[in-house]
C-alpha cells in the first residue's frame, strides 16, 4: 500500500534554514546540510528545500547548496524558489534535485508547466500554490506570499493538474507557522478536485495535526518545518503516532 | 567497476553517490566505447520515453544495449531506464523500446487509480520462489515487504510473467522488479530509498 509521506521543509535564506510565522518574522534554524542529514537519518520520506529569497544574484550559491545537500541524503529531494524557466529547472535537476517546485513563474506563464513536464516528465514538476482565504474564496498569492493574483485556488489547482504538473504543494498562508493544525477544508477541497498528489503545508504543531490532515482531508503527504527544526517533534515520533492510529506510513 | 550511462536524461549523480557510499567504484560513460571488460552497467533515467531513446541512439547505446543479452554483461535499468528495456511504450509517439524484455509500458488508468503519478514509498511484494526457478539475487536479504520510493506515471507490463521478481500494489499489482538472465529492472529509485535501496544496489554489485 502506498504510504503517507512526512516531509520536512527547509526554508532557505542567505544559506541558512529559517522559519517565520505566516511568512513573516524569520528565525534562524540551522545549517541546511546538517539539518538535511538529520532528517535523512530520521527516515523522513522526502525533503523539500525552498529558497525563499530567490534572488537571481544568489543563483550559483543556491546551486552549490543543492549539490551539497544532495550528496548527503538518500531520499527524494524537491527544490524550489525563484525557478523561472526550463534552464533553471535543468540546472536544479543536474545539481541533484529530483523534483523542482514552481510557483510565481507558473502563474505568470502557465505554459512553463506543460513545457517542463513534457521535457522532464510530470513526476518531477511540482507546482507550489500559496493560498489565503478571502471573502470571495481562496486566493492565490505569488512572490513568496507578497502579491495577490486574481486566481481562485481551486480553479488554479485544476488548471495546473491539466497542464501536466505531477504534484501540488499546497500552503495555507493563514495557517503557516501558527501550529494550529493544517487547513483541512482547503486541503480536502483541492485534493478531491485534482487527480494528482497533494502535499499539505502550513500549520503543523502537534501530532494530532498530522493524523487529521491524512484522515480528514485526503492529503497524500504532510509537510512541516518549525516542529521539526526546533525539535518539538521528530519524524519518527510523527510516524509512530500515525502508525498507531492506523495511517499507513513507512517506519 | 559499475558504468553509469549518461545520456543527458536527468540526475546520474544520485545513483553514482549511492554506489560510492559503500565503496563501489563507478564511471560515468557517454559512449559505449568507454565501457571496459567486466563492467556492470546501470541505465538510470527520468523524463520522456522518446527523448530517452533518441538520446541513446545519438550516443550509439541502442545497438550496443540490444546486443547485451549475448555478451552476458550485467545491467540494471532504473525507472525510465527499466521501461526502455521493453518493446514499446504508450508514452512513445514514434520510438520503439530496446525490446530486451517482451511486453509494453502502459500509463496508469485514472479509472483504476485515484492519483497519477504514483509518488511515494510503497511496499514491494517479492514474488514467491515457487513461481520462479530461483531467487532474484537483487532482492536477497531484504526485510519483508520493504518500502521503496516510486515516482512514475507509467508501468511495465511484461509479456512473460516469469520475469516478474516483485510487484507493487497501486490500485492493482504492477511489476516493480523484473529480471531475465543478466538483465535487471526496477521501477522504483533504489538510490532514493535509504537503507533498503542501498541494500538493493549492493546486491546488484555483489550478487548479480
Amino acid at each position: 500500500m502506498l504510504t503517507k509521506r512526512i516531509i520536512p521543509c527547509l526554508d532557505i535564506k542567505e544559506g541558512r534554514v529559517v522559519k517565520g510565522v505566516k511568512f513573516l518574522g524569520l528565525r534562524d534554524a540551522g545549517d541546511p546540510v546538517e539539518v538535511a542529514r538529520i532528517y535523512d537519518q530520521q527516515k523522513a520520506d522526502e525533503l523539500v528545500f525552498l529558497d525563499i529569497t530567490a534572488s537571481y544574484e544568489n543563483r550559483s550559491t543556491l546551486i552549490g547548496l543543492v549539490e551539497a545537500i544532495a550528496v548527503n541524503i538518500y531520499m527524494p529531494f524537491t527544490v524550489g524558489g525563484g525557478v523561472r524557466n526550463i534552464s533553471d529547472i535543468r540546472d536544479l535537476l543536474n545539481a541533484g534535485a529530483d523534483k523542482v517546485s514552481i510557483n510565481t513563474a507558473a502563474v505568470k506563464l502557465p505554459e512553463l508547466i506543460s513545457r517542463a513536464s513534457l521535457k522532464f516528465g510530470s513526476q518531477c514538476i511540482v507546482v507550489a500554490i500559496d493560498v489565503k482565504k478571502e471573502a470571495d474564496g481562496w486566493k492565490v498569492y505569488i512572490n513568496g506570499g507578497r502579491t495577490p493574483v486574481d486566481l481562485d485556488a481551486v480553479e488554479w489547482s485544476k488548471q495546473v493538474a491539466g497542464l501536466g504538473a505531477g504534484e501540488i504543494l499546497l500552503t495555507s498562508m493563514d495557517y503557516d507557522g501558527t501550529k494550529d493544525g493544517y487547513d483541512l477544508e482547503l486541503t480536502k477541497t483541492i485534493s478531491t478536485a485534482v487527480g494528482i498528489p497533494v502535499i499539505a503545508s502550513g500549520g503543523a504543531g502537534r501530532l494530532e495535526h498530522f493524523y487529521e490532515v491524512f484522515a480528514r482531508s485526503g492529503a497524500d503527504a504532510a509537510l512541516a518545518a518549525s516542529v521539526f527544526h526546533y525539535q518539538e517533534l521528530s519524524v519518527k515520533q510523527v510516524k509512530d503516532y500515525l502508525k498507531d492510529k492506523g495511517v499507513p506510513v513507512r517506519l | 567497476m559499475i558504468a553509469i550511462i549518461d545520456y543527458g536524461m536527468g540526475n546520474i549523480h544520485s545513483v553514482q553517490k549511492a554506489l560510492e557510499s559503500f565503496g563501489q567504484e563507478t564511471s560515468v560513460i557517454s559512449s559505449p566505447k568507454k565501457l571496459k571488460d567486466g563492467d556492470k552497467i546501470v541505465l538510470p533515467g527520468v523524463g520522456a520515453f522518446d527523448d530517452a531513446i533518441l538520446e541513446l541512439k545519438k550516443k550509439g547505446f541502442d545497438t550496443f544495449l540490444k546486443q547485451e543479452l549475448n555478451s552476458k554483461r550485467t545491467l540494471l535499468g532504473i525507472c525510465l531506464g527499466m521501461q526502455l528495456l521493453f518493446e514499446r511504450s504508450q508514452e512513445a509517439r514514434q520510438e520503439k523500446g530496446l525490446g530486451l524484455f517482451a511486453g509494453e509500458v502502459r500509463r496508469f488508468d485514472p479509472r483504476q487509480v485515484k492519483k497519477i503519478p504514483h509518488i511515494g514509498w510503497n511496499q514491494l511484494k517479492i514474488t514467491k520462489p515457487s513461481t520462479r526457478e530461483s531467487d532474484c539475487p537483487l532482492l536477497r536479504g531484504l526485510a519483508a515487504d520493504p518500502c521503496v520510493y516510486f515516482c512514475h506515471s507509467y508501468y511495465v507490463a511484461p509479456a512473460d510473467k516469469k520475469t516478474i521478481e516483485a510487484t507493487c500494489e497501486y490500485g492493482f499489482e504492477f511489476a516493480a522488479v523484473v529480471s531475465k538472465d543478466n538483465l535487471y529492472g526496477v521501477q522504483f529509485h533504489p538510490e532514493k530509498s535509504q537503507e533498503e535501496g542501498l541494500a538493493i544496489l549492493k546486491n546488484f554489485v555483489e550478487l548479480c
